[in-house]
């Protein structure tokens, strides 16, 4: 990988060739150099709103989201740094303490990102009160269940069903910290005359907000569904 | 009517001598301010005791934008001497008429009484609010309207244009301060088109009008700056992105809008030159984001108003893709007199890195509220005393909040502070979209930040963590303090969010919006640890109110 259409960077000081165009995590990704992230995925467009992976540009005092930054020639990037980590630390309890999370009675209890986060950065307790109000729970539908109480608003679902499925049964209504996921046009699931029950949407869900009812989570998850789609078209 | 840039010429001759044939002109501030205390009624009795004192030829009696004052409204505009009379009734309006115009007498008791308020402020931008008709596209033309882009058009490049822009100084009025003639020449260099320019009216904040009342007084100047800036950068579409909150301005817009196209002024060839250019007004279903670049490209395009990451700037992919420049309508009523007068007389004015002046919505605890427009790096301890007349009613001054809700609350000590885009920031504060407001010490600095906090909470759209979150939970603490229930880490939590989701959030909205908490306890941590330690209000606000909350059923 050398000549046009290529630049040379610098992700923790290992200098990297990238594509021209390429965002700073593609090129860290091949490079063998992990990025945390939790709503990007392969496959859906970039959305860049947990900011997890986020990483410092030397040169500059802004932080920027590796996942829609593209690179340039010259970058030196960190994606690894106290503050970094501080900050990521800070993302995964945020998001614990904004909804009723409860790891023990969740279906996705052993094969959860935000779970496997928090084991990460080492979040053994949460500094700010928790959100206990309940919302309802749709099981209208025949095997799909979705839990607003467990949702981190990555909006996975609502792309994978937009731009892979390409029905968009699923969007967010309200704004803030009302934001919800909604079927249709806030409907229940059950009644939907457009979703296709083709389950993308729970095979992507970080957590345990969207899943299929009576089957094990580690059979119906599969994060890598988007990649695999785009791949196969391509072929 | 197919018209040639002389016969726009010519028509502003006619107009500026029609204008002078008469004795007085008596401008009636028709603007949101003073509607609703009866500015129509007022207009309408003027008219009348006109036409009753026989003096219709002698005198003009026009409906005109805000002159400033917008506490003491209705106001009336009487040229030539500029005699402002306040708190105008109907039953006034005869007795002015019979007493200034026919007698030659001013009616002393009514005029307006604050000289200082006027005294340090230059107002270019706000050049012709209260002096012209905003609904007679003839008043602007006679009042020099027009001729900056007529002189664009025939005598310059557009890169002549942008240079003269770069040489102003002028920088974006929309808070980063962004210069400019650098953004102009990133979207005229852009080879993809169509081109779009889109003029950012959504104002959000509590407590700013400049825009909206900018709009409303003097429409031509934000199209006249737009179409100029179209020229520049090679655009035919623009859009005027208003706020559907803003209904005169919506239709004041809209009526300028339409006598421009009817004056050959925006379409196909204008005054029959090659340069092709139309503005359509998108209206806004208001939201606080719904003013971020980004957000607003989303809603013009028919979609919700979330903003999305940059890289790629609006410069090179905007609305639909394509190359879109997005600014500020104070900005680009600024476009033209650089036009006119030339970038370095622009340059002269203000501060050497922040040339031209500024337009804020002066509110709060102050004597003289209103809409000002200063000189940049004017200090703020002349805008709050000497243009806002102090505070009122014998209280104390306390603080200042620099730049709406997501701005700083300043001491009392950062008073000499210079109006300038890095001064305030390095104080904690922004630019913002250009308000401020007064702080007495009536008011609990913890309740303040309060307050501005839960409008953010409310307002933000809720994509990225920090903002949704952080922000959530920073109110939350801030309300256990003010029921008596903080803790002394509560402090250090704060700064330690507040820092984060300054840091870390993906627009503007986000990254400014801890700072009334961020800059409360950089500068009244007492009163922080007074609520926490003593269980106790210094203002007297926050455990009045929470033994309310008990009492409540």
């Amino acid at each position: 990988m050398s000549g046009a259409g290529t630049v040379k960077l610098k992700i923790n000081g290992v200098e990297v060739t990238a594509y021209e165009g390429e965002t700073i995590l593609e090129a860290a990704k091949r490079a063998g150099i992990r990025i945390p992230t939790l709503c990007y995925l392969d496959g859906l467009s970039n959305y860049g709103s947990c900011r997890l992976c986020i990483v410092e540009i030397k040169g500059s005092p802004k932080l920027f989201p590796s996942c829609t930054t593209p690179v340039s020639n010259g970058m030196e990037v960190i994606t690894d740094s106290e503050r970094l980590r501080k900050y990521r630390k800070m993302t995964v309890e945020l998001l614990l303490s904004e909804k009723p999370h409860v790891c023990a009675v969740c279906v996705a209890n052993g094969n959860c990102e935000l779970q496997d986060l928090a084991k990460e950065f080492g979040v053994d307790h949460l500094r700010f009160d928790r959100e206990w109000t309940r919302q309802k729970i749709d099981l209208t539908h025949d095997f799909l269940v979705i839990d607003n109480n467990r949702c981190i608003l990555c909006t996975r679902c609502v792309r994978v069903c937009d731009e892979i499925e390409g029905v968009h049964v699923l969007d967010i209504k309200a704004r803030g910290k009302d934001s919800q996921i909604i079927v249709d046009m806030d409907e229940d699931w059950g009644s939907s005359r457009s979703c296709t029950s083709c389950r993308k949407c729970a095979r992507v869900c970080p957590v345990g907000a969207i899943y299929v009812r009576d089957k094990p989570i580690s059979e119906t998850k599969d994060k890598d569904i988007a990649q695999f789609i785009i791949s196969r078209r391509r072929r | 009517m197919v018209l040639k840039p002389e016969d726009i010429l010519r028509i502003a001759r006619e107009e500026a001598e029609r204008q002078r044939s008469y004795r007085y002109r008596i401008n009636v501030c028709c603007s949101s301010g003073c509607l609703p205390f009866g500015a129509l009624q007022v207009l309408k009795a003027f008219e009348e005791a006109i036409k009753e004192f026989g003096l219709q030829g002698e005198c003009r009696v026009s409906r005109t934008g805000c002159v400033g004052t917008c506490s003491v409204g209705p106001v009336v505009l009487i040229e030539p001497g500029g005699y402002l009379y306040q708190n105008v009734t109907p039953e006034n309006a005869r007795e002015i008429v019979k007493s200034h115009i026919v007698s030659g007498k001013p009616v002393k008791e009514l005029l307006y009484a604050n000289e200082a308020f006027f005294k340090k402020q230059l107002r270019l931008v706000l050049r012709n609010a209260g002096k012209i008709d905003p609904l007679k596209i003839e008043d602007y033309i006679a009042a020099g309207g027009y001729s900056a882009l007529i002189k664009c058009l025939t005598k310059m490049t557009p890169k002549e244009v942008i240079d003269e822009v770069i040489a102003s100084g002028l920088r974006g009025r929309g808070g980063a301060g962004f210069p400019t003639g650098q953004k102009w020449n990133f979207v005229a260099r852009e080879k993809n088109t169509p081109k779009y320019v889109v003029a950012n009216l959504d104002e959000g904040d509590p407590g700013v009008f400049a825009n909206r009342t900018l709009a409303e007084a003097d429409p031509h100047a934000i199209i006249e700056g737009m179409a100029i800036a179209a020229y520049a950068v090679g655009a035919e579409k623009g859009y005027i992105y208003v706020r559907a909150e803003y209904p005169l301005a919506v239709q004041t817009l809209r009526e300028a809008l339409k006598q421009a196209r009817s004056m050959n002024l925006m379409g196909k060839n204008i005054l029959e030159t090659q340069f092709s250019f139309d503005i359509e007004l998108r209206l806004g279903a208001g939201a606080f984001v719904a003013g971020e670049e980004t957000g607003i490209l989303a809603s013009i395009e028919g979609r919700r108003a979330m903003p999305r990451p940059r890289p790629p700037y609006p410069a090179t992919s905007g609305l639909w893709g394509k190359p879109t420049l997005i600014q500020n309508v104070e900005t680009l009523a600024n476009v033209p007199l650089i036009i006119l007068n030339g970038g370095s007389w622009f340059a002269k004015i203000g501060t050497p890195k922040c040339t031209g002046t500024k337009c804020f919505s002066l509110t709060g605890k102050v004597n003289n509220p209103g809409l000002i427009e200063v000189p940049m790096g004017i200090t703020l301890r002349e805008v709050v005393f000497e243009i806002g007349g102090g505070v009122p009613s014998g209280r104390r001054f306390k603080a200042v909040l620099v730049g709406g809700p997501s701005g700083g609350c300043l001491p009392e000590s950062l008073l000499d502070l210079s109006i300038d885009y890095e001064s305030l920031t390095k104080a904690g504060a922004i630019m913002g979209s250009g308000g401020i407001v007064v702080i007495d010490d009536e008011s609990c600095m913890v309740d303040t930040a309060w307050f501005f906090t839960d409008f953010c909470v409310d307002e933000s759209c809720g994509k990225c963590v920090p903002c949704r979150v952080g922000l959530l939970k920073m109110r939350n603490i801030l309300e256990r303090i003010m029921k008596g229930e903080g803790r002394l880490e509560d402090l250090d939590i704060l700064s330690e969010l507040g820092e984060y989701v300054r840091d870390v959030s993906l627009c503007g909205l986000g990254q400014t919006a801890p700072n009334p908490v961020l800059t409360t306890l950089r500068y009244f941590r007492d009163e922080y640890i007074t609520h926490i330690f003593d269980k106790r209000c210094p203002a007297g606000k926050c455990f009045r109110s929470q033994v309310s909350m008990k009492e409540a059923p």
